[in-house]
């Protein structure tokens, strides 16, 4: 996948937009190496509505629970149920096999609130130094 | 977290860097969390061995005249009865019987001994001992920044070992301890761990640690950081002080009895502990294992039928088991293994069963 097309969050999701206006969503490879093993993510279901930044769902690893975070509105069309049994994947591949929902946008103007991954890399980095 | 103070680093901080591990604060001190992977971690100590740096617990050289009354006023074992090159897991109590640290207690010889506190107690544990040492003539002394703890667990960690040391490591039984050349180097090397596994923590000097480290790591041993450790210990039933036990935590709640002999003359908490053997504790320790996929971790209450009865003290999954497990404290009477509980997880209440620690047990070889 072209990493160029991701767009991230500050809580270390990311998004990546097809031609029909579906967006494919995941953590970033930082978020899954600092969570370290994950044994648990629970995800919304087909047809559930989410708000950007709002609630998406709660992962949780051998160390620590997090929340996710919803980088757009819309609609959840499709989710990983891979996952349920092979949470692992997310530590393994969280931009391809790892992935989590697919969300219908309901504003694609949403998009501009989040940052292009050399903008998130920064981001990171700036983070890791405080 | 430590805000705005430095970091104390151990004699193998470069060894963590160099390997990729990622370092944290804990307890005043810069510490690898992980190197490849918590489970792959746990995987290497229950089927082979791992390696941990330690060396951020406590080492307090107790020597003199005085140094036995004292530690026997102090420990919760009879330190009397205690035997050269033999050692002892114990607690120590403040008069009313609340857990200050606990330890384990080598006899080197008939006038000194070393004592391996936690990483955060060990000053409250050496200003207990001076406060407690009367006219005792009594010299502690800590070796913690001249000295490298090295612990080398699971099942091949003798195989690995006898790589590095001519000792007649079959002659160290478990709670025993010898000193003598291994690593090109003098060490002190005891048949004792934290992780439910046969192992060894080695002691030596600060200079030769980082090349005693990467000879282990040469024999197989797999570099395991403190996420591991945690994992291991509270699948092999053993308590960490400051979660599952502390100040207001007396060793009977904790279940901790077996380390404990009070009715010694002289002995601080003697009073304290004699009563509360003699009442029962009120609350209990217990091990529990969640049904379904949610983990209980430490802050969750424990409920039974909407009503607060404990609270959980530690909680992980456990990949040895394929299980999440968990300890906590509840009122005696719902204590019992098989007893069903529920425990709040963020507001959803989740069902768990009390079960008999430890979780697991290795299998002994015949």
């Amino acid at each position: 996948m072209d990493s160029l097309e991701l767009k991230y969050t500050e809580e270390h999701e990311w998004i990546v937009i097809d031609a029909a206006g579906v967006g494919l969503v995941g953590i970033s490879q930082h978020a899954a190496d600092s969570l370290g093993d994950v044994v648990f993510v629970d995800l919304p279901q087909v047809g559930d509505n989410l708000e950007q930044f709002g609630k998406l769902g709660e992962i949780e690893s051998v160390k620590a629970f997090s929340e996710l975070f919803s980088p757009v509105s819309g609609s959840v069309v499709e989710v990983n149920d891979s996952l349920s049994d092979a949470p692992d994947l997310i530590n393994e591949n969280p931009y391809e096999s790892g992935w989590m929902v697919k969300i219908l946008l309901s504003d694609l103007s949403e998009l501009d609130k989040l940052m292009s991954a050399s903008e998130y890399e920064t981001f990171v980095s700036e983070s890791e130094t405080h | 977290m430590m805000t705005g103070k430095r970091l104390r680093k151990t004699a193998l901080n470069s060894c963590h860097s160099d390997s990729g591990a990622r370092l944290v604060p804990f307890a005043g001190w810069e510490m690898p969390i992980q190197y490849s992977g918590i489970f792959d971690e746990v995987k290497a100590v229950r089927s082979s061995a791992g390696i941990f740096d330690v060396s951020h617990m406590g080492r307090l050289e107790i020597s003199g005249p005085g140094a036995e009354s004292t530690l026997n006023r102090v420990l919760s074992v009879d330190v009397l009865a205690l035997l050269s090159g033999r050692a002892k897991y114990n607690v120590v109590c403040n008069e009313n019987g609340g857990i200050i640290d606990d330890c384990i207690v080598y006899r080197r010889d008939e006038t000194s001994f070393l004592l391996i506190p936690n990483a955060s107690n060990c000053a409250s544990v050496a200003a207990w001992l001076r406060e407690n040492s009367g006219q005792r003539t009594i010299e502690i002394s800590d070796t913690t920044e001249n000295t490298v703890m090295i612990a080398l667990q699971g099942p091949d960690s003798q195989t690995m070992l006898t790589d590095h040391t001519d000792i007649d490591l079959d002659s160290i039984r478990p709670f025993r301890s010898v000193t003598g050349d291994a690593f090109g180097t003098r060490a002190f090397i005891a048949r004792t761990g934290y992780t439910g596994e046969d192992g060894f923590e080695i002691i030596l000097s600060a200079e030769e640690g980082p090349n005693s480290w990467r000879q282990l790591e040469t024999s197989g041993a797999i570099p395991c950081g403190l996420g591991a450790r945690d994992v291991l210990r509270l699948e092999a039933g053993l308590l960490l002080h400051g979660n599952d036990m502390n100040q207001t935590v007396n060793p009977y709640e904790a279940g901790l009895q077996t380390f404990v002999e009070s009715d010694r003359e002289g002995y601080i908490a003697r009073d304290a502990l004699l009563a509360i053997e003699k009442n029962g504790p009120s609350r209990r320790l217990i091990g529990f294992v969640m049904e379904g996929k949610k983990i209980a971790r430490e802050g969750c209450l424990i409920m039974d039928d909407g009503e607060e009865i404990g609270n959980v003290t530690s909680g992980v999954p456990s990949p040895t088991l394929g299980i999440n497990i968990g300890m906590g404290f509840v009122k005696s009477d719902r204590a019992e293994p098989g007893t069903q509980i529920d425990i709040d997880v963020r507001g959803e209440e989740v069902a768990a069963k009390v079960v008999k620690l430890p979780f697991y047990r290795r299998s002994k070889k015949s």
